[in-house]
Order: structure tokens, then C-alpha cells, then sequence
């Protein structure tokens, strides 16, 4: 049965919520006009808030029915057949909500709508600011609606609705021309790399980040369209900082499911995808630094009207680039194209031209202060960093943008093939890493000049300490590395050096910061915890990237060609099932395959599961056991919610201390886009080891057997089977065969048979089942021994059993592992950054609420002259 | 002159520059007669090549190398560029492993003694369009 009514509630809302956007950004014009008729304006505020509440609840409709479909498996409807399933669970089918483009649109149109209410509803003083600032938001929230609208108009597609039901979707298939009613059993399901539980969380933390960045550019342009310039950066402040620390969280999120999803070795891969969103966050950085020297001397006003906007026409860019089909060969993770660059481009030049023009037309009007800094002014080295993030937003927009010069090159008629670098991370680190040594320096000179008296002598006192702890700790770590192998590394690379020694003074800078405002105010010290944070990040980065070390190497010493002896780096190892291969410190093997069975807290071998007609169902062969724990027994049918993964075991020993530990990295044979291989990370205090399977045997090939051998055996015989020793021990007739109903009158008879492998015993039991008159062999397959044994024939007069045996090629994995010292420290120090985010938001969201009795000036000095 | 004007000209300075790396590091896309002009000239750097697989008349991919048993890191496969061109191409990492199905094929490297190098491969699949896969699916029911 095909259900509509949900589609057309979906459909009538998103028009609703298009429409409610029209009135209120018109509304909420009319109520910001210059008039002295206050009550007139209140009144089109009134109706522009009822307008915005509309737009409000109607978004959330669409949310509800969007996920009704996506909930109840009503497949008639194309998102949910594309991007769901029958066995998908609860928490994956919020991932699926978002893994389509409209429903990604539809999460950032409802991060909009939740800001846009709190900031109508928060604020004593937000009157005269709710008008301009929400007649942004609601501008906005006009172009993200039409991108779901979904409705065609001149032959031009305004949006791609996520209601569409599959018949229309593909009128032509074969299918519903014979029955338009048709509906589909099964959705094609997820991508199996966003199943995963940092991508329920990491898209809605990123669209909330770039959700905020719309608050403060609202602010901005409403300070510019109602002339108040200064005024607009106090409650702008606060909603920066949280932008902000919500994207730079979002964006570690990526990286971390990156890392920990696919298997590329790391968790930054200089992909377009991840560049969109990493320039936008610079320079929101850049941004925040502007306007808090705003705040404290009236300098760089202009410079944070330029920053703030940009950052919002970066995410505007972002978007445009990773969801216009533009960027094709370039990276591996856009969105498909939906046929909608031209409405992007359109909105995105829109707000860019809007934007800029009102900056343009004003900035006569912006008010300018002509001191001169000092060199020991904190806002001077303040306006130094935010220009050195800026030139480092530059450099990765400027490569970033290629496939758009190529493709506006080719608009206007020349053809360009200008290709992204082929060494892309040799590219962006040779300035990144430069941006990163000046981000150091500066934060720790910034920091200290910010919180001292503005002279030589005072900016002197205040770096000797920290410079000497950091000479003092660089030393002992540099000797400790080279010297002495504490580490797995050697620092002797002398721009690794740098960039050490440049981050552990921006620790110890900003350590001395918070002592001095330890026993004073600790809580304007959220600046020095985000500067401890970042630097932590960089220090991680710099181990974690810098010293990364492929651990797998060939050592079998069997190369194909030697025509390239020395510059290839053979990174992957063949590893034989049950054959220990010396990598590194380590002895590894491979174990076996192991699947997921519900309950259990371990993988279970595959060899113990008889695989059933259903896919997600097996009967255990034996008892599955963990830890002397019986969790199913025998015969048991379990059930298993992922058996499209493979768990590869493969235990490490370390060769020296004998420490052993077993890693599963995963690999599925998906139809559409091959094999998905993840990897398991082994966490050390010093280090991670990330292990990944690169390749297998195709298990969707039919495995080559040998020819079938046949063997007369009676019982007790000792046989060899492909070299190894084998001892038939003996039949017996069995009553129950899992899987097979068995009636009166068939007889099912298992023989025992035990097989001395290198490590261990195993036991093969082939089944002969007589039922109704015909015999049913089922071979018993030995997959650690390369064996298949089939019980044939019994001869009860001369006691003789007839098995046939083939072999095939043992089972091997090909693997790729590798170290990455001290990646934790880039994670803590994402934790740190976004504490001392958080610090400042408190404090700058008092700040904001503040009356103007308490002038900010003074605030200022009294915090300047207690610090110092 | 005033000090922003002195950080002006450094900051105008570093942009010029990062333009000039960037143009001086992005790659191109070229045939396969371009990367060998190229490596012949002596140079190194690392080029993009859009090419097709070479398949037989059952759609097998011809001249393909890939035995793990023997070397895991080395891969070898015919490629035929925009110009038809044929040239083999080496690849000193696991073979992807949906390489079978894929149509389009992007590399990127350099000739090296008359094979090409690559370090990267990009797939182009054509189950990856939508409309295929649902013909599919849809034929299975």
C-alpha cells in the first residue's frame, strides 16, 4: 500500500515553511525600518515572530514525516529506499536522515530555526536588534527551503523535495509501468562507512557550527544596514566563540571517524570535503580575535566586519562546492549532484554580493582609530595572528578552489586542465606547518602581552620563564629521542624541531597566564585554556603525522619485478592464515574470520556458525563461550546484526616482552563499492597501532578445490591430508541436524574424524544424510587447513566409509599497519580548546547581558590592572 | 612608513607566494603522449591520466597482473587514454578491489622506463548512478 498522506504532509509543510520564511524576513524588514511609529514596528514584529513560529513548527513537520518515512520503512518513497533498510537500527536511521543532500539541508534549515528562537526569545536588551537580525535569519532560511522545495516552475527545478515517491522518481523503470502500487520489500541501505556512531553525532555538531557562524554575520550586517558599528560585536561575541567551538569539534569528529572508519592511514586527508569546512573556521578564528580587540581598544572594526562576513560566504562556498557535483574527480566524498549548482551558486552570490555592497556602500561610515600599536600592545600581536590564519584559510581556499577555476575557465570558453597537487599533503603541509609554528609563537607572545602593562621591561619579566622551561623541556626530550631511544621516534628533522619547540612555549606561555589569573579571576582565562588546547593539537599533529610509521613493510623478500628496487615503499604484508610473520617488534598472525553475534561480547569464528538461509540468523556449531562464560549453546539459533562485516583476528606478540594482543580489523565486500576495509587501533600511552586488512581473497569467488580424492578408511585409520596427519575415529548416527528437518525413516550419520594442524587439533565432522531415499553430503570445510571433507559412502558389511577429500589454497589476508606516536595528545587537546571556548562563551555571554551601566572599558582595565 | 603598512606589504608578500606554489604544485591532466614527453624532458612531476580499462569482447579486463601470493605490493593493468593510447601501468600497492567493475579509471603519476608509476587510482564505477542500481534491484524482485 502506498502511502501519500505522509509524502503530502511532508511536501505541504516544506511549502509552509518556505512561504512562513517570505512573510517573516519581509515582516521582520518592515519592523526594522527607521520610523518613529514604535507601535507600528512592534506590531510588524509581533507578526514576524508569528511568521518565524510558523516557518518554525512547520520545519519540524517535515523532520517528523521525513523520519516517519525513513522509521516505518515505507519504501514507496525514494529517500527511504536509497538510504535505509529492514535491518537497520534505530540509531543508524538518524544517521540516514542526514546522509542524503536534503536531509542535510533540512538539519541545517533546524539548527537555523532553533537559533533563530533563542535568539528571539533571549536578551533583555535584543529589541533593537531582533528586527534586523532575524529578517537575516529568516533571508536565509528562504534560500535553504526552496533547496527541498521541489517544484518545478519554466522547466527550472527550484530544489529536490525529499518526499518524492519512487514512481516518479524513475517513471521509466520497467516495474511501475506494470504496477504503479509497486512498492519495494527492502531499502538498498546505508553506506556502510556512515554506520557509525560518530556520524550520528559529527554531521548535526558540524551544521550547528555552521548554523552559528549566520549569528554573527546577521549581527554584522544588521550593524552595518542600522549604522550602529560598534555596537553589533558585544552580542556577536559569545555566538562567534560558540560557532566556533562547535565547528572546530565538529570538524575533529570528522577526522576522528575518519580515522577510525576508513583506511587511508590517518585521520586529515587534505580532501576537499574536509578543507570546506576546515577555511570557514580559520578565519572565524581569525574573526574572533578582530572583535575581541575591538572590544578592548575600538581597533579593527573594519577587519571584523571583512572576517565575519567572509566567514559566512566560506560556508556558503563550502556548501556549494561539496554539494554542486563541481569538485567530480577530485574527491572521493562529495554529494551526488541533485542538478541544483545553479540554485547554489545563486544563493551564495547573492548573499556575497548583498553583503560586500553593504560593506562597500558603508565603509566610508565605519569608524577608524589612528593610534599606532606598539610592539608590546596584546592587540597588535593579536591582529598578527588573526592575519597569519587568514593567510593560512588563503592557502587551502586557493588550492581547494582548482576544480572551480577549471570549471569557470571552461564557462567562459578556455580549456583548462589544471589538476589538484598529486602530493597534496606535501603541498598543504609546507604551509600549514609554518602557520602552525607562527600560531604558536604568537599565541604565547599574544597572550602575554594581552595581560601586562605595555612596556619592554614588563613583556621581558613576563617571557623568561616560559621561554626557559621550554628550552629546558626541548632539550630533554630532543637528547631523550636521539640519544637515547625513549621514543619510537628520533625528533631530528629541524622543521619538526621548530614546530616542537614553538608549541611547548605556547604551552608554558599560557600555563604562566593562568597561574597569574589562578588566584585572581580564573575565569577570564578561557583564552589561555583554548591556546593550551591548540597547542596541544599541534603538538599531536606533529607526532601523530610527522613521525607516522608504516610497520608493515615487506619482509618475505619476494618482489614481483625488481624494476624499482629502492624508491617504493612496500607497505603491505601477505599474512597465511595460522603462519606467524615477524613485523617489526612484533610476531603477527592471522587467525581466522569472525563475525558479530548479538550478545556475545567477543566475535565468534565463522567456522562455529552454520550460516543460514537468512542472512541475518545462525545456528551455533558449537558452544559460544567467552571467558568460560556459555552465552549460547550448541545447535542455538544467534542472531547477527552485521553479517556483512568480516572480523579478521590477527594477534600481535611483541617478540621482546612477550606481551600479546589481538586487533580485528574489518573489511565487507560491499556490491556497490567494493571492499570496505576498517581498521583496529591498538592505543598505547605513546602511541596507536592502526591496523587495516588491504586486501583479501575475493569471497565472492568460488574457491578453486582440487580435484576430489577419495579415501577407504575403517575406523582408526590414520590418513595425510594435504601434509597434514588425520585419524578417522568413527560414525555415528545423529538425531537432530541443525538446519535439517529430519522425518522418520531418514538417518543422518557424522562421522568424527581429528586433524593435527600446526598450532593445534582440529575436528572434522562430514554428515551423510539418507532422506527419502536420496543421499545429502555435507562436507565439513576446514578453512585453517585448506581442506574439504566429504562423507561419501558407508559399506556396513565390511565396516568401510568412503570420504573424499579436496584442498584448496590456504586463507590469507593482506595487511597494512602502522604506528602514530602520541595521537591522543591532538585529542585532549581538542578537549582543552573546546573547554577554554566554553570558559570564554560564559563570559562573554555575561558580558552581553550586562547593562550599560557597567562600561566594557572599564571592566577592562580593572581586569588589566588586576592581572597585571 | 607606518607599521601596518610594513605588515601589509609581508602579508600581500606570503599571498603572492602562496599563489605561485600552488600554481607551481597543482598537477594537470594529460594523455599519455604528454607524460612521456614529459619523463623524456627529464622531469618528475606527477601528472593526472583519464583512462579506460582495456576489456575483451566477455568484458574481461585484459593484461591484468595481481598475485598477492607472489608480491601483495605490486599491481599492473593495461590502461587506454582519451586518445587511445595503450600504456601499462604499475601500481606498488594492493589492487583496488571493485577495479573489475570499474569503467573510468583516474591515475596519477610518472613514467619511469617506459611503464608509468602511479600512486594514486581514483574508480569511476558505474554502479555508483543511481538509475543502474535501481534497474537492478528492481529486476531482482
Amino acid at each position: 500500500m502506498i502511502n501519500t498522506l505522509i509524502g503530502d504532509i511532508g511536501h505541504l509543510s516544506v511549502i509552509i515553511a518556505f512561504v512562513a520564511a517570505i512573510v517573516s524576513s519581509y515582516a521582520y524588514f518592515m519592523a526594522s525600518r527607521a520610523t518613529i511609529d514604535a507601535e507600528a514596528l512592534t506590531k510588524w514584529r509581533r507578526f514576524a515572530r508569528g511568521a518565524f513560529y510558523v516557518h518554525a513548527l512547520a520545519v519540524i513537520t517535515i523532520i517528523f514525516a521525513l523520519f516517519n518515512i525513513i522509521y516505518e520503512h515505507r519504501y514507496e518513497y525514494y529517500y527511504a529506499w536509497s538510504h535505509s533498510s529492514n535491518h537497520l537500527p534505530v540509531h543508524f536511521m538518524i544517521s540516514c536522515f542526514w546522509e542524503g543532500q536534503e536531509g542535510s539541508f533540512l538539519l541545517w534549515i533546524f539548527w537555523h530555526v532553533v537559533l533563530g528562537v533563542v535568539l528571539m526569545n533571549t536578551g533583555k536588551k535584543n529589541k533593537e536588534w531582533e528586527a534586523p537580525v532575524m529578517a537575516m535569519f529568516s533571508f536565509v532560511q528562504l534560500f535553504l527551503t526552496s533547496m527541498i522545495l521541489g517544484v518545478v516552475i519554466f522547466d527550472i527545478k527550484i530544489g529536490s523535495s525529499p518526499f518524492i515517491l519512487m514512481r516518479d522518481f524513475m517513471p521509466d523503470a520497467p516495474v511501475f509501468a506494470m504496477d504503479p502500487n509497486f512498492v519495494p520489500k527492502d531499502g538498498t541501505g546505508l553506506n556502510p562507512l556512515l554506520q557509525n556512531y560518530w556520524m550520528v553525532i559529527h554531521p548535526p555538531t558540524l551544521f550547528l557550527g555552521f548554523a552559528a557562524t549566520l549569528v554573527p554575520f546577521a549581527y554584522a550586517m544588521a550593524g552595518l544596514w542600522k549604522g550602529k558599528f560598534g555596537e553589533w560585536i558585544k552580542p556577536a561575541l559569545p555566538w562567534s566563540h560558540f560557532a566556533a567551538v562547535t565547528l572546530g569539534v565538529g570538524i575533529v569528529m570528522g577526522a576522528y571517524w575518519a580515522y577510525e572508519t576508513l583506511n587511508f592511514g590517518g585521520y586529515w586527508n587534505w580532501d576537499p570535503v574536509e578543507n570546506a569546512v576546515y577555511i570557514p573556521w580559520l578565519v572565524l578564528v581569525g574573526a574572533i580575535h578582530t572583535m575581541l580587540a575591538f572590544r578592548r581598544s575600538k581597533q579593527g572594526l573594519r577587519a571584523s566586519f571583512i572576517l565575519v562576513i567572509t566567514t559566512f560566504i566560506l560556508i556558503l562556498y563550502s556548501t556549494f562546492l561539496t554539494r554542486s557535483g563541481i569538485l567530480g574527480n577530485a574527491s572521493v566524498h562529495s554529494f551526488t549532484d541533485l542538478g541544483l549548482s545553479g540554485q547554489l551558486f545563486t544563493y551564495l552570490a547573492a548573499f556575497a554580493v548583498l553583503a560586500v555592497a553593504l560593506l562597500i556602500y558603508k565603509w566610508k561610515q565605519i569608524p577608524v582609530t589612528e593610534k599606532e600599536l606598539t610592539t608590546y600592545n596584546g592587540e597588535f600581536w593579536v591582529f598578527i595572528g588573526a592575519a597569519v590564519l587568514c593567510l593560512a584559510a588563503f592557502q587551502v581556499w586557493a588550492t581547494t578552489s582548482i576544480p572551480v577555476y577549471n570549471s569557470f575557465l571552461g564557462f567562459i570558453g578556455i580549456d583548462s586542465n589544471a589538476a589538484l597537487p598529486a602530493d597534496q599533503i606535501e603541498h598543504y603541509t609546507k604551509f600549514q606547518l609554518w602557520a602552525g609554528v607562527l600560531v604558536a609563537v604568537l599565541t604565547g607572545i599574544g597572550q602575554l602581552t594581552w595581560w601586562r602593562k605595555t612596556d619592554k621591561s614588563s613583556f621581558l619579566d613576563a617571557i623568561t620563564m616560559p621561554a626557559m622551561l621550554t628550552l629546558l623541556f626541548a632539550s630533554l626530550v630532543i637528547i631523550l629521542s636521539n640519544k637515547f631511544d625513549v621514543f619510537d621516534f628520533k625528533l631530528d628533522n629541524p622543521v619538526y624541531i621548530t614546530l616542537f619547540v614553538t608549541s611547548l612555549f605556547a604551552v608554558f606561555a599560557n600555563l604562566s597566564i593562568i597561574l597569574s589569573l589562578l588566584h585572581k579571576k580564573v575565569s577570564l582565562s578561557g583564552g589561555a585554556v583554548a591556546h593550551i588546547g591548540i597547542a596541544l593539537m599541534l603538538l599531536g599533529i606533529l607526532f601523530s603525522s610527522g613521525y607516522s610509521n608504516i610497520i608493515s613493510g615487506n619482509t618475505s623478500g619476494m618482489l614481483y619485478s625488481r624494476e624499482f628496487p629502492d624508491e617504493i615503499n612496500r607497505d603491505n604484508v601477505l599474512l597465511w592464515r595460522n603462519t606467524t610473520t615477524d613485523m617489526d617488534k612484533y610476531k603477527v598472525s592471522y587467525r581466522g574470520q569472525f563475525l558479530e553475534v548479538a550478545g556475545v561480547p567477543e566475535y565468534v569464528n565463522k567456522e562455529i556458525l552454520f550460516r543460514t538461509d537468512d542472512e541475518y540468523s545462525a545456528i551455533a556449531r558449537a558452544d559460544i563461550k567467552v571467558a568460560e562464560k556459555l552465552y549460547y549453546k550448541t545447535g542455538d539459533t544467534v542472531e547477527l546484526p552485521t553479517p556483512e562485516n568480516t572480523y579478521y583476528q590477527v594477534e600481535y606478540k611483541n617478540r621482546e616482552t612477550n606481551e600479546a594482543f589481538i586487533l580485528y580489523p574489518r573489511a565487507q565486500v560491499n556490491p556497490n563499492m567494493g571492499l570496505l576495509a576498517s581498521p583496529d587501533i591498538k592505543m598505547f600511552a605513546t602511541k596507536d597501532l592502526y591496523t587495516h586488512v588491504s586486501s583479501v581473497p575475493d569471497p565472492n569467488e568460488e574457491k578453486e578445490w582440487s580435484e576430489l580424492k577419495e579415501y577407504t578408511v575403517t575406523v582408526g585409520d590414520t590418513i595425510i591430508l594435504n601434509d597434514y596427519v588425520a585419524i578417522f575415529n568413527g560414525v555415528e548416527v545423529i538425531k537432530e541436524v541443525p538446519g535439517v528437518p529430519l522425518k522418520a525413516g531418514d538417518v543422518a550419520v557424522q562421522a568424527d574424524m581429528k586433524i593435527m594442524g600446526e598450532k593445534k587439533t582440529y575436528h572434522g565432522h562430514p554428515l551423510l544424510i539418507f532422506k527419502d531415499g536420496m543421499a545429502g553430503y555435507y562436507p565439513e570445510i576446514l578453512e585453517d587447513l585448506g581442506l574439504r571433507i566429504t562423507f561419501l559412502n558407508i559399506d556396513p558389511k565390511k565396516e568401510e566409509f568412503k570420504i573424499g577429500v579436496n584442498t584448496t589454497q590456504k586463507d590469507y589476508i593482506i595487511l597494512k599497519a602502522m604506528e602514530k606516536p602520541f595521537v591522543n595528545i591532538l585529542w585532549i587537546g581538542t578537549i582543552v580548546m573546546s573547554i577554554g571556548f566554553i570558559m570564554a562563551i560564559t563570559r562573554r555571554n555575561k558580558e552581553g547581558n550586562t547593562t550599560k551601566t557597567t562600561k566594557p572599558k572599564a571592566v577592562k582595565k580593572a581586569d588589566k590592572a588586576q592581572v597585571a | 612608513m607606518k607599521k601596518s603598512h610594513i605588515i601589509g606589504i609581508i602579508i600581500i608578500a606570503a599571498a603572492i607566494m602562496i599563489i605561485m606554489s600552488t600554481a607551481g604544485d597543482a598537477s594537470t591532466y594529460v594523455d599519455f603522449g604528454q607524460a612521456k614527453e614529459l619523463a623524456q624532458d627529464g622531469s618528475k612531476t606527477k601528472v593526472h591520466v583519464v583512462g579506460r580499462l582495456k576489456k575483451d569482447a566477455k568484458g574481461h579486463i585484459v593484461g591484468m597482473q595481481y598475485d598477492p601470493l607472489v608480491d601483495p605490493n605490486y599491481f599492473a593493468f593495461m590502461l587506454v587514454d582519451t586518445n587511445r593510447v595503450e600504456q601499462k601501468v604499475v601500481y606498488f600497492n594492493p589492487k583496488p578491489q571493485d577495479f573489475e567493475r570499474s569503467e573510468q579509471v583516474v591515475i596519477t603519476g610518472n613514467m619511469q622506463n617506459d611503464v608509468f608509476v602511479a600512486d594514486k587510482i581514483l574508480l569511476k564505477c558505474p554502479s555508483k548512478y543511481v538509475e543502474k542500481e535501481v534497474q537492478q534491484t528492481t529486476a531482482g524482485l
